[in-house]
């Protein structure tokens, strides 16, 4: 039997109604393990205005590169508490933020690695769909050779790269459309 | 690493499109670049599992969140959670959100002139049972204006958000009541191109499930991305 999988439909505004219940600033909580890093950032539309009613889903692996689930053969030795999930609203001015660690590299396609990066899911009054980037981590010597960065147009990779800020702190911008526009995926 | 299945693209017509130019808001909000296509890897294939940590006793009832019960018609929204290949989805969470009985919305930016109802917050949650089934007791929620054209009005719906078991099973969508006369108007729910996509949004009248005295029934089953037969190449 065979089915198709059901419509997307928007958030609508009022999404934080029946989702904020799972909202964190905390990806991994104090006291795991791995580099800490505060990511903040805007997102803008395409006449570069902010989007104050948006909600990002955050997906992770831990610092040595395992996720929290099943299908991921070494999910055993995750570290224990680490769940590598959050999500986390933009606020009114169309900002977000939040703690995590930087995971580790994870595999990718055909036995190679993939270098650390967070899975990034927006959703938003006016998506229809939720969009789904990518960030990575600046200065990190194996994003040259990640497979995913390498399918992208090399004058929009930094679109999905962080920017160092100071102490440990990334900013991130994420722009739904126009010139700067992030890159976002589909599978 | 052993190869792992992936999931099976959406079938042509029956997802939206990020632009849908009726829908006045995708036009500033929908990417102008095609999106790239990337092989699933495990960190798509993968995802948040939940059990019922932060699940109360009452949220899969939102006429019992409150001292009072809230004014409107009580009905029953059940289905099930099944995968493409109609294998169920089990303990998966599932999360639902509505406008009161007067097509008000429990939220501060909603500044609709109908009334609030202080017994209603219209907000539910739980996981699907082993066999993938839903049900929540709620109210009907009323139609709502909105000010993406002249005289705009959404048709009475449930917003629902589901996991499934990896980052690639994510769904946010809509249920909508059968023989509402707003659909035609709606360009949220019209904007899929396979009508026959978009009318399996519309639940169904479930009389067995109607309980006598107390609740009208509503089917709504929920497909997610199900797993292609074999491993991808990679
Ligand atoms: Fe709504």
């Amino acid at each position: 039997m065979s089915l198709q999988a059901t419509t997307s439909q928007t958030v609508g505004p009022y999404l934080h109604l029946g989702l904020s219940w799972l909202n964190t600033d905390e990806i991994a909580p104090p006291g795991m393990a791995g580099r800490r890093v505060r990511i903040s950032g805007r997102i803008i539309d395409g006449e570069g205005a902010l989007v104050p009613d948006a909600m990002l889903e955050i997906w992770q692996a831990d610092h040595r590169g395992r996720f929290a689930h099943p299908e991921d053969a070494r999910a055993g030795e995750v570290e224990p508490g680490f769940r590598g999930f959050g999500r986390v609203p933009t606020d009114a001015e169309g900002a977000f933020r939040f703690q995590t660690i930087k995971p580790g590299r994870v595999p990718g396609p055909g036995g190679g690695w993939q270098a650390p990066h967070l899975l990034v899911s927006i959703f938003a009054r006016g998506l229809l769909k939720h969009l789904v980037s990518r960030l990575y981590f600046p200065d990190e010597p194996d994003n040259a050779s990640d497979p995913i960065l390498a399918l992208v147009d090399p004058e929009r990779r930094d679109t999905l790269i962080a920017r160092a800020a100071g102490d440990e702190l990334l900013e991130w911008d994420i722009v739904l459309q126009g010139p700067r526009e992030t890159v976002f995926f589909e599978f | 690493m052993p190869e792992l299945a992936g999931y099976r693209r959406p079938f042509w017509g029956t997802q939206p499109e990020y632009l849908h130019s009726t829908y006045v808001s995708t036009r500033i909000r929908s990417p102008s670049r095609p999106l790239v296509l990337i092989p699933q890897t495990l960190s798509e294939l993968t995802g948040p599992v939940f059990g019922q940590d932060g699940i109360g006793r009452n949220d899969d009832d939102l006429t019992r969140q409150h001292d009072g019960a809230p004014l409107g018609e009580r009905m029953i929204v059940h289905g099930r959670v099944l995968d493409e290949n109609a294998r169920p989805v089990a303990r998966t969470l599932v999360e639902l959100w509505q406008a009161n009985a007067a097509g008000r919305y429990h939220h501060q930016r909603d500044q609709h002139d109908a009334p609030l109802d202080p017994n209603f917050s219209g907000c539910g949650r739980m996981l699907t049972d082993e066999a993938g089934r839903y049900r929540f007791v709620t109210v009907k929620p009323g139609a709502y204006p909105w000010r993406n054209h002249h005289n705009a009005w959404r048709p009475a719906h449930l917003h629902f958000s589901l996991f499934g078991p990896a980052f690639m099973t994510r769904l946010v969508t809509q249920m909508y009541f059968p023989g509402d006369p707003l659909l035609p108007y709606d360009p949220i729910f019209n904007c899929t191109a396979d009508e026959k996509a978009r009318n399996r949004l519309i639940s169904q009248f479930d009389w067995e499930v109607t309980m006598p005295e107390h609740a009208l029934g509503y089917r709504f089953d929920i497909v997610l991305h199900g797993r292609n037969a074999t491993p991808m190449e990679s």
